[in-house]
């Protein structure tokens, strides 16, 4: 098998989009067939094995396995912390950050999903992360994801301080953390392993 | 106490230590990922010495100090001239990121960067399959927008195999939320609580 799959057809987006996109990869991923427990033990949920993103990514089990469980305890434990829309905020905001067009369309979707503001969530995709928010905690989540974001790092206490007036807790500022640290390693893997199509 | 907790300067019994233990699977899990990218059950796509090498060259490149010591530390124990070379390498490559092209609506929201250029005597150092590890870690660290289907062609011309190119690819992605991580939760040990 090819170490790098065959060129095929793409029509690349030409700006952010809440819409659904596709994403093909430019490694070969696995083939479904060849798949073994070991994988799947890798893909944690069985219906991932459809994708190839993640049949990609199960080329080493061992790290996407830890790394899909970290990703559904950021995101998707909600027994305390900040609320789901926030944490998808924080998702899209790296994402617009990085350029992963990809990432973006996904969280951004979901941050409108969860929080019923599309338009804010739009102007984040169309104007940057420099766009008014519409809230204090909106700017302040925005603030702190883009500061973890760059490189040098200048998340710092002026961030914290923001985030507690807005009025989160320490648990919800680590999940500030969290999902914008997270998504600095979701971007660089959508962004450099494939690329994503309209339609 | 894992690694984040040691590079955050989080002791046991601590405020963070409490606040960490509200996620225990992300803290568990992160800590996975790094037992399964530094002593992995298979190390035949990617040797540990490559292991070593590219995340001492990112930690410095993300310049969060005590990451960039921590793995500089673990490559020198390992292997000391490529330790050299990597530390050479890092000087050649330091920059802010992220930047890189944007393309169609957005190209005016291009942010143009440095490329890593690895002098030849370097290149020698680091052998042919670190040097496509180490150009390819850069862009990946400061500018991964700038990523494309051609930039891993050098990755398999230097031996790199998909299985490799994808532990490559984790290793440094990681280490771009490993490092995010502990500067937050330094931050946050430093605040005291509300």
């Amino acid at each position: 098998m090819s170490t790098l799959t065959t060129a095929t057809e793409v029509t690349p987006p030409p700006r952010f989009t809440q819409e659904s996109l596709g994403w093909v990869p430019w490694v070969e991923p696995l083939d479904e067939l060849d798949l073994t427990e070991r994988h799947y033990e890798g893909l944690v949920q069985r219906p991932r094995a459809k994708n190839p993103y993640f049949r990609l990514l199960a080329r080493d089990p061992e790290v996407l396995g830890a790394r899909t469980r970290t990703d559904l305890d950021i995101f998707y434990n909600t027994a305390d912390g900040l609320g789901r829309a926030e944490r998808e905020l924080g998702a899209a905001v790296a994402s617009r950050s990085n350029g992963c067009v990809y990432c973006a369309s996904v969280h951004s979707a979901f941050a409108t999903h969860f929080s019923k503001r599309s338009d804010d969530v739009q102007r984040l995709l169309d104007d940057g992360v420099a766009a008014d928010l519409g809230d204090e905690t909106w700017n302040a989540v925005r603030d702190a994801v883009v500061a973890l974001t760059a490189t040098p790092v200048r998340f710092g206490a002026e961030h914290v301080v923001a985030l507690r007036a807005a009025g989160l807790d320490d648990v919800a500022v680590l999940d500030v953390v969290y999902s914008g640290a997270f998504f600095n390693w979701a971007n660089r893997l959508m962004l450099s392993l494939g690329e994503p199509t309209v339609g | 106490m894992d690694v984040i907790d040691t590079l955050s300067g989080i002791d046991a019994g601590s405020r963070l230590d409490e606040l960490r233990s509200h996620r225990l699977e992300a803290r568990e899990q992160a800590q996975a990922t790094y037992d399964a990218l530094f002593s992995p059950v298979d190390d035949s796509a990617m040797s540990p010495v490559e292991r070593q090498a590219v995340a001492a060259f990112v930690a410095a490149l993300f310049d969060v100090p005590s990451a960039e010591q921590y793995y500089g530390r673990l490559l020198a124990d390992v292997d000391p001239a490529i330790a050299a070379a990597v530390t050479d390498a890092v000087e050649l490559g330091r920059g802010a990121g992220p930047y890189g092209a944007f393309h169609g609506d957005l190209a005016s929201e291009s942010q143009p960067g440095p490329e890593l250029f690895l002098t030849p005597q370097l290149a020698d150092a680091l052998g042919v399959r670190l040097v496509a590890a180490l150009l390819h870690a850069h862009m990946l660290a400061l500018h991964p927008r700038d990523s494309a289907r051609d930039r891993l062609q050098p990755l398999v011309d230097a031996g790199w195999s998909a299985d490799g190119i994808v532990t490559l690819s984790q290793l440094v992605s990681f280490l771009a939320f490993q490092v995010r991580v502990v500067a937050g939760l330094t931050v946050l040990a430093a605040e005291g609580s509300r």
